[in-house]
């Protein structure tokens, strides 16, 4: 555990990339293959399952610091971490372990069939052979949620550097359904065939927002446009015989969309294609709000499947005949997709993304304004010679967004966040007039800079009205106007409208509270089917 | 009438007529410390320990101050007053106040560990205690400032391997002077910020020994700065003054930084956690022996922190004050929080 509490240190005392990347490639070079596993498990969003509540680990913490439970719930919020807070208030260690990280994760796993006092003692005696750190990341291990500020291209950029393997071909070897206790680093890392395992993805090219006007990208004529499907980012994967369909967040997510099951039927072995699970009836999505009926839902009744049919709509073809194919030009790519979709639609649950037509920048422009009413979130652009890339990069791909709704409200509640935000009251809560009372209708938790946000807490706190446990109403003085893609109609809120991703889009300083929008102003911006007769 | 009192001015003793660190002009003030939310501009007359008065002028220009020793006592409509090293900063003090055998205490900002530059504080025993509890917290648990000071040598050693610069983050009055007497001077040379540097004027002509330190001019080429320590107020930190420093890594010390959340929020490379006020467990132990059975305690986690002494038998209360501590909001321990007086007088 030293060497891992020493690259935590060594990742957490810098803000640098290249440092970062230098401290993972130092620790992939000197680490035991079975550690390598775990870390790379650990930053790529795979962890041991939890063997042990966090509510017990409370208590235990607080009774081996000596400090009432109460106490100890007073200090977690105010740090902002569980495991940071229990490492903290722990006495210092009376013992010295040298046990590894696989160790320790050996022994998290196996506290699942212990019972209570049993587990009671092996954590108590792991806390107390460890310095802060090292129990900040056992505690960590224990609890789940394990973020260091490093991302998995962080890491497999690290891990490229200290294995001399090709990052790209990394990072697709490390992708798919795998887990340290059923494969090796010789298997997953250094093996050479990564086709092995049927159901692995490629991994997503992610567009930047556009920067800047339409006219630094050059001639229309090298650029392909599409609408931005507001939906889940997946790829369906046929090979085998098999369907496999991951989400973005690199999960498989097969099961949960069973309307896409046919697509075996239609589609030849060897193909992946990229696109967006959709929501749709009659030719349009539905809204955001039946979205979100479908996503994290592991069991799908028939009135879901009903209620909230889903299709793929296709992007981009990765994999044809078995062969990676993202190396093509992006037109090359497309047409053959094209090819492939208008053989058939696999019963209606296959669509493309149709490509817009445009022979200059401005008729893209007046297109972008037809997304609200196709439902999209906007335009993509893809230029025509481009391969399919991994990750987020910037040049050949880029999303552009329709303008937000935008409406001035009065900020009434105020919370304070989590981890690197504790102390800060970020997460807030806004509301507009109704006759003369404020009527909340969103909360957002970013838009503004560090330094407005510290302004804004000093505020908060000589401003409060009222508590409620964390929460605190506050002086209605200042006005944001907050920025949304969507909005729907809902009866779960007392506003009457769901908000799709709301944010602060700036504070108006300029404004007072008699400035800010009416629940009306609100309402008139609903889709014409959902506004209200007035 | 009670001794002291809290009021919507500052502390109030009624029977003698003076108030302790007032954030409101008052006629008559005693005032505990030179940090800015405690020492406040347009009092009628002032009343200091003798060794706190130099950074007081300094700050708050020429006003009515008067010194007196440590330990001697003041007798004020027959309240008898003294000053007591708090071990904050130089010439900190506690204010002790005595009616009739009752003795009220208030600690102004204290630390309890030796820094080998305020004087040590000093546990004065009292019935009724005013303490702060800017760390009343049981996760706030200070290394030994050794400990701290060794982390720091060590980075900037490693930078001036780099060829980097090393700019700490430290407050211009106390933790900028505490780092300059721990570090190891063999490492480089040690640069101030103008703001530091003028505190250090001060600090040297009332007789303190600092090591040798190099005002940052425009004049001075960036190369100069390579290998070198740079002590500078928190608020320079990734500022404009910054650029003439060349290729540097930065560091903050303060008590925040025990908090990895507040760590990462100030986007310094390194945090250090060396704070001059009291941990938990300093905190604790100072009300314990202080022998007082009714504690106030004012800013810090007030209402935690009386809701602990409770249930542990003591008569606890909150002050309102308007006092700040070692501020969380910017996490700079730094009083520049909008307030005349703060580094922007100063620097």
């Amino acid at each position: 555990m030293k060497d891992f509490a020493e690259l935590f240190r060594r990742l957490d005392q810098t803000t640098k990339t290249n440092a970062k990347v230098a401290a993972l490639a130092d620790y992939f070079r000197a680490a035991s293959d079975d550690d390598k596993m775990w870390t790379i498990a650990l930053l790529s969003h795979r962890r041991p399952k939890r063997t042990v509540t966090t509510t017990v680990l409370r208590e235990w913490a607080a009774e081996a610091a000596g400090i009432p439970l109460w106490l100890f719930e007073e200090a977690y919020p105010i740090v902002g971490d569980l495991a940071e807070t229990i490492a903290l208030v722990l006495p210092p260690k009376s013992a010295n372990s040298e046990k590894t990280l696989t160790d320790w994760i050996t022994v998290i796993k196996g506290l699942k069939d212990l019972d209570d006092a049993e587990k009671k003692r092996l954590v108590l005696d792991a806390w107390s052979g460890l310095d802060t750190t090292e129990r900040f990341l056992f505690n960590k291990l224990i609890t789940g949620g394990f973020r260091i500020g490093v991302s998995q291209k962080l890491m497999t950029r690290a891990l490229a550097q200290a294995t001399e393997i090709d990052e790209n071909a990394l990072a697709h070897r490390l992708m798919g359904d795998w887990t340290p206790d059923n494969t090796s680093f010789e298997q997953l890392v250094l093996s050479e065939d990564p086709r092995e395992n049927l159901s692995r993805p490629y991994p997503f090219y992610l567009a930047y927002a556009l920067e800047g006007e339409l006219d630094a990208l050059g001639a229309p004529a090298d650029w392909c446009a599409e609408h931005k499907w507001d939906g889940i980012r997946g790829q369906a994967i046929v090979r085998g015989g098999e369907l496999y369909v991951w989400s973005r967040g690199e999960e498989l997510v097969t099961e949960r969309f069973p309307e896409l099951a046919s697509l075996t039927d239609f589609l030849p072995d060897g193909t992946v294609i990229d696109g967006e699970i959709l929501p749709w009836r009659d030719g349009r999505p539905l809204g955001f709000q039946t979205l979100q009926t479908r996503i994290g839902r592991k069991a799908v009744s028939k009135k879901l499947l009903s209620d909230a049919p889903v299709v793929l709509k296709a992007y981009d073809l990765l994999e044809r005949s078995g062969d990676d194919f993202r190396e093509q030009p992006f037109v090359e790519r497309r047409s053959a997709l094209e090819n492939l979709v208008a053989n058939n639609s696999a019963g209606g649950v296959l669509l493309l993304s149709p490509l817009v037509r445009f022979e200059s920048w401005d008729d893209l422009a007046r297109e972008r304004d037809t997304a609200r009413e196709r439902g999209s979130e906007g335009l993509m652009l893809k230029r025509k010679d481009s391969p399919y890339r991994s990750g987020r990069r910037k040049g050949d791909w880029w999303k552009w967004k329709v303008d937000p709704f935008t409406i001035d409200a009065v900020m009434i509640y105020a919370q304070s966040g989590h981890g690197r935000r504790a102390n800060l009251f970020t997460d807030l809560t806004f509301a507009v007039w109704r006759d003369d009372e404020l009527v909340p209708f969103a909360k957002a938790y970013s838009g503004l800079t560090d330094a407005e946000f510290n302004e804004l807490t000093r505020w908060v706190r000589r401003n409060t009205v009222e508590r409620f446990g964390p929460v605190r109403s506050v002086k209605p003085e200042h006005v944001f106007e907050i920025a949304f893609e969507g909005i729907q109609k809902s009866t779960r809120h007392k506003s009457g409208v769901a908000l799709r991703f709301p944010r602060i889009h700036r504070w108006r300083r300029d404004k007072t509270i008699h400035d800010a929008n009416s629940l009306a102003d609100l309402k008139a911006l609903l889709p014409d089917e959902e506004r209200p007769a007035d | 009438m009670s001794l002291l009192e809290f009021t919507d001015k500052g502390i109030y003793c009624p029977r003698a007529d003076v108030y302790i660190d007032p954030w409101r002009p008052v006629a008559r003030a005693l005032i505990t410390h030179g940090h800015a939310d405690h020492a406040r501009p347009g009092h009628g007359a002032y009343l200091a320990s003798e060794a706190a008065v130099p950074v007081i002028r300094h700050r708050l220009g020429d006003i009515p101050i008067e010194g007196i020793p440590f330990g001697e006592t003041r007798e004020i409509g027959g309240v008898v007053f003294s000053f007591h090293p708090a071990g904050h900063i130089p010439g900190s003090a506690q204010i002790r106040a005595e009616y009739k055998g009752e003795v009220w205490v208030f600690t102004g900002d204290y630390k309890t560990e030796p820094d080998g530059l305020s004087e040590a504080f000093e546990l004065v025993r009292c019935d009724a205690l005013i303490t702060e509890c800017t760390f009343g917290l049981p996760v706030f648990k200070w290394q030994a400032q050794a400990e701290v000071i060794s982390e720091i040598n060590g980075w900037w050693q490693q930078n001036a391997e780099g060829g980097l610069a090393s700019v700490i983050g430290a407050y211009s009055l106390g933790k900028a002077q505490r780092v300059l007497v721990g570090i190891d001077p063999g490492i480089g040379p040690i640069y101030t910020h103008g703001a530091v540097e003028d505190t250090n004027e001060v600090l040297r002509a009332q007789g303190l020994a600092l090591p040798e330190t190099l005002r940052v001019t425009p004049e001075i080429k960036k190369e100069a700065f390579a290998g070198a320590l740079v002590v500078a107020p928190p608020s320079a930190l990734g500022s404009a003054w910054m650029r003439r420093l060349g290729p540097a890594s930065t560091g903050f010390a303060s008590g925040w930084m025990a908090l990895r959340g507040v760590r990462r929020r100030r986007a310094a490379d390194r945090g250090f956690v060396l704070s001059d006020h009291v941990d938990w467990t300093a905190l604790n132990e100072t009300i314990r022996s202080s022998g007082a059975e009714r504690i106030y305690v004012t800013h810090g986690y007030t209402s935690i922190f009386r809701r602990w002494l409770e249930s542990e038998g003591y008569d606890a209360r909150i002050a309102e004050t308007e006092y700040e501590g070692e501020l969380l909001d910017d996490a700079s321990g730094d009083k520049t929080g909008g307030q005349a007086g703060g580094e922007g007088a100063s620097a």
